[in-house]
């Protein structure tokens, strides 16, 4: 450990941590303290650019789905599914067959169910299991498998059967096809669906068991886990006409901190009525906020927490009673701690599990009428689905030639970016002295910011393995110390 | 065997009088590997990747015409690793971007690049500016893709009667050229069913309809490489 040396000529002093690991992407983390060692400020950096809004300008409608897909490695159908909801409009096709939307959704709850199960058993679930401090060359999924054989193992399977579903309709398991303006490219056959059937129910009980440890584990130590990193925010999702949870598709609904209604119902298409997006000059991420809370106020929430919160009930029955253990929980206000970002992850997970088994038994999923001609087609459109992460917004115009003209992204993480920045703010204030950089700290703020299961710039998975370095400078921006930690 | 023959890789290859040794070597089911050759047209003889050893030399194999009782190399370490290299120069002086081409998996550079193990090249990527022509209403003109084998430029001029495309320019300049009075897609005359479009062998000239209507796993060479499905 190092410790930070004082600021001779007054000011504040900075701390950085480069990389941030186990989290899909890279960032870094700073943190401003005042004279007084005190933080002033927390950031959190994304510092890659990826430009997909931009170079996708000029290419062929046609190829957008298939192209900004490519956007993430645990996430792409998210993306794939919003932009192909773009094209459909475009395409001027408002309803799919259901056999058409049939597929679409279990493609979505298997993406949602493989993502969750990646991020909850290999990222954070060694951190919760094996503690906050414990040593770090262990706390991944290979120190799970030797310690937590079982649990590991189910993480494992689960993620495999959600890329299987992934894989049975589009081709791949990453970066395949099925989407097409107005429908899919395959039916499903029978024996694709008895291969999904064959599993399914085990899948379901691994699920419970998961959200079980989970829960848990936030309720074994509750005093700790609704003090680290909670605060107050407003949270943005989908939701069914009936307030239900929804992931595929539905309209938007925005509450407060208090979980008072800011909007409800709102057309996708009118998003940009509702929200804004402001840019900042230390990170390649904009910081979107409710339009009717203003910049200050207006930042939000979105993801599983925000889902949960949001929704009135859930339609599948498991995953429902979880639900309102969740709320009881919450004792009739949303609940705000990061760390339960996990429990209501699981809860979903769950959901997409047994929505899933609602889906095989479904003799539609299997229809071969799949794709609708559109009548009149349209110029500009909007898609919006709830990615694993949170709320997924693509945006499109297109020329007279159907080539893009503008494109506007609005992806989760972008949406927790202040979330983000002010869980680390919280636990750094609580765990650094000002003195003193311990790893402990450095695991906290990594803990808080995991919580949100950040896709910074979507398919690096570090296993812990990256290094981490952490430099001290002063406000003058001279490098004091630097402290190397080796993930190997 | 009454007719006569010449050996490819030490198999007894039969020709015809007049055949050239691309023409025999896939009637006896030899592939050699080939971009700008097309059964339908007279050889180009540009792409170079047919090239094989014969009589001590090295020979486009679509333009040199099979001689009785010689013998032919195709398979050689050399020669795979001459044409892994040409394959290479073909990906980095065009902007070819698999990941979200709808031809890919029917593309044949990818498909030969594929066969060639080609899995990266040491060359750096010259990133031409080529412009798009999203002028036709059915048909996509992405510049970017082109290779330059002028099979349209043949199958325009000697199957559509139409000789709407032509290559100008040199070098990275190089262009698909097309022939019309704005120079674009749309005023051509340029139709769905014509052969031009048919033999592109990469998503140069693509359909605008039907993008990824082929599922993963059904697309041409998936599955089989394309020595196996040769057209």
């Amino acid at each position: 450990m190092t410790d930070g040396a004082r600021n001779e000529s007054g000011g504040l002093r900075r701390v950085r941590i480069d990389p941030v690991t186990r989290v899909e992407g890279h960032g870094r983390v700073t943190l401003l303290l005042d004279e007084n060692n005190r933080v002033a400020q927390a950031r959190l950096h994304i510092v890659e650019f990826r430009g997909f809004e931009k170079f996708i300008q000029g290419r062929p409608c046609e190829e957008v789905p298939i192209l900004v897909q490519r956007l993430c490695g645990i996430c792409p159908v998210s993306h794939l599914l919003a932009a192909s909801k773009v094209l459909d409009q475009l395409a001027g096709v408002e309803r799919l067959t259901p056999a058409a939307q049939k597929q679409r959704r279990l493609l979505h709850l298997g993406q949602v169910l493989q993502s969750h199960a990646l991020h909850f058993f290999y990222l954070a679930a060694p951190d919760l299991l094996f503690g906050f401090d414990s040593e770090a060359q262990r706390r991944n999924i290979i120190g799970m498998l030797e310690r937590n054989r079982d649990i590991a193992l189910q993480g494992i399977r689960i993620r495999k059967y959600g890329q299987e579903v992934i894989r049975i309709i589009c081709g791949k398991r990453i970066h395949g096809t099925g989407p097409l303006p107005g429908g899919m490219n395959k039916p499903l056959t029978g024996a694709d669906r008895d291969h999904l059937l064959a599993d399914i129910e085990q899948v379901v009980r691994w699920c419970q068991e998961g959200l079980a440890l989970v829960r848990g584990i936030y309720l074994g130590n509750k005093e700790y886990q609704t003090r680290f990193a909670v605060f107050p925010s407003n949270f943005l999702s989908l939701v069914r006409p009936d307030g239900a949870l929804e992931l595929y598709d539905g309209r938007l609904r925005a509450r407060d901190a208090e979980g008072q209604t800011v909007f409800d119902q709102v057309e996708c298409r009118d998003y940009q009525r509702h929200l804004r997006e402001e840019v900042r000059s230390w990170s390649y991420m904009k910081f979107p906020f409710l339009r009717a809370l203003g910049s200050g106020n207006g930042w939000y929430r979105v993801g599983p927490l925000a889902r949960i919160n949001n929704c009135d009930s859930i339609t599948t029955p498991l995953a429902e009673q979880a639900r309102r253990e969740f709320v009881q929980h919450g004792a009739g206000r949303p609940v705000h701690a990061s760390l339960a970002c996990h429990w209501a992850r699981m809860i979903e997970a769950l959901h997409c599990a047994e929505a899933i088994r609602e889906l095989l038994d479904d003799p539609e999923l299997l229809g071969r009428d799949l794709l609708v001609e559109g009548e009149t087609s349209r110029r500009e459109a909007v898609g919006v689905i709830e990615a694993p992460r949170g709320t997924l917004f693509h945006h499109y115009r297109i020329d007279g030639e159907g080539l893009v003209a503008k494109a506007n992204l609005i992806v989760s993480t972008t949406s927790n970016n202040q979330a983000m920045n002010e869980a680390i703010r919280r636990v750094a204030a609580e765990y650094l002295d000002g003195r003193t950089l311990t790893e402990g700290l450095l695991n906290h703020i990594e803990v808080a910011i995991r919580a949100y299961d950040p896709c910074l710039s979507c398919a690096t998975h570090a296993l812990g393995r990256m290094p981490l370095r952490v430099e001290l400078y002063d406000a003058g921006g001279e490098l004091l110390n630097t402290l190397v930690k080796n993930g190997k | 065997m009454n007719g006569p023959t010449f050996t490819i890789d030490g198999r007894s290859v039969p020709f015809t009088e007049g055949q050239s040794i691309i023409q025999a070597a896939r009637e006896a089911g030899i592939y050699i590997p080939h971009l700008c050759y097309h059964p339908e047209f007279r050889p180009h003889g540009s792409c170079r990747l047919c090239v094989v050893e014969a009589g001590g030399r090295s020979v486009p194999a679509c333009s040199t015409p099979a001689v009785a009782g010689q013998q032919v190399r195709n398979r050689t370490e050399r020669l795979d690793r001459m044409r892994r290299t040409l394959v290479e120069l073909l990906f980095v002086e065009g902007n070819h971007f698999c990941p979200a081409c709808p031809k890919s998996g029917n593309c044949k550079l990818q498909a030969v690049g594929y066969w060639l193990r080609m899995l990266d090249t040491p060359f750096p990527y010259l990133f031409p500016r080529r412009e798009l022509d999203a002028s036709h209403h059915d048909v996509l003109l992405d510049r970017d893709r082109c290779i330059f084998c002028e099979l349209c430029v043949r199958a325009s001029r000697e199957v559509d009667r139409k000789n709407l495309f032509a290559i100008g320019g040199k070098g990275t300049r190089c262009r698909l050229l097309v022939n019309s009075p704005d120079g674009r897609l749309g005023s051509s005359g340029l139709s769905l069913g014509d052969r031009a479009l048919q033999v592109c062998p990469t998503g140069a000239l693509l359909p605008r309809k039907g993008a990824f209507h082929v599922p993963v796993g059904r697309r041409l060479y998936d599955g089989r490489s394309i020595a196996e499905s040769d057209e």
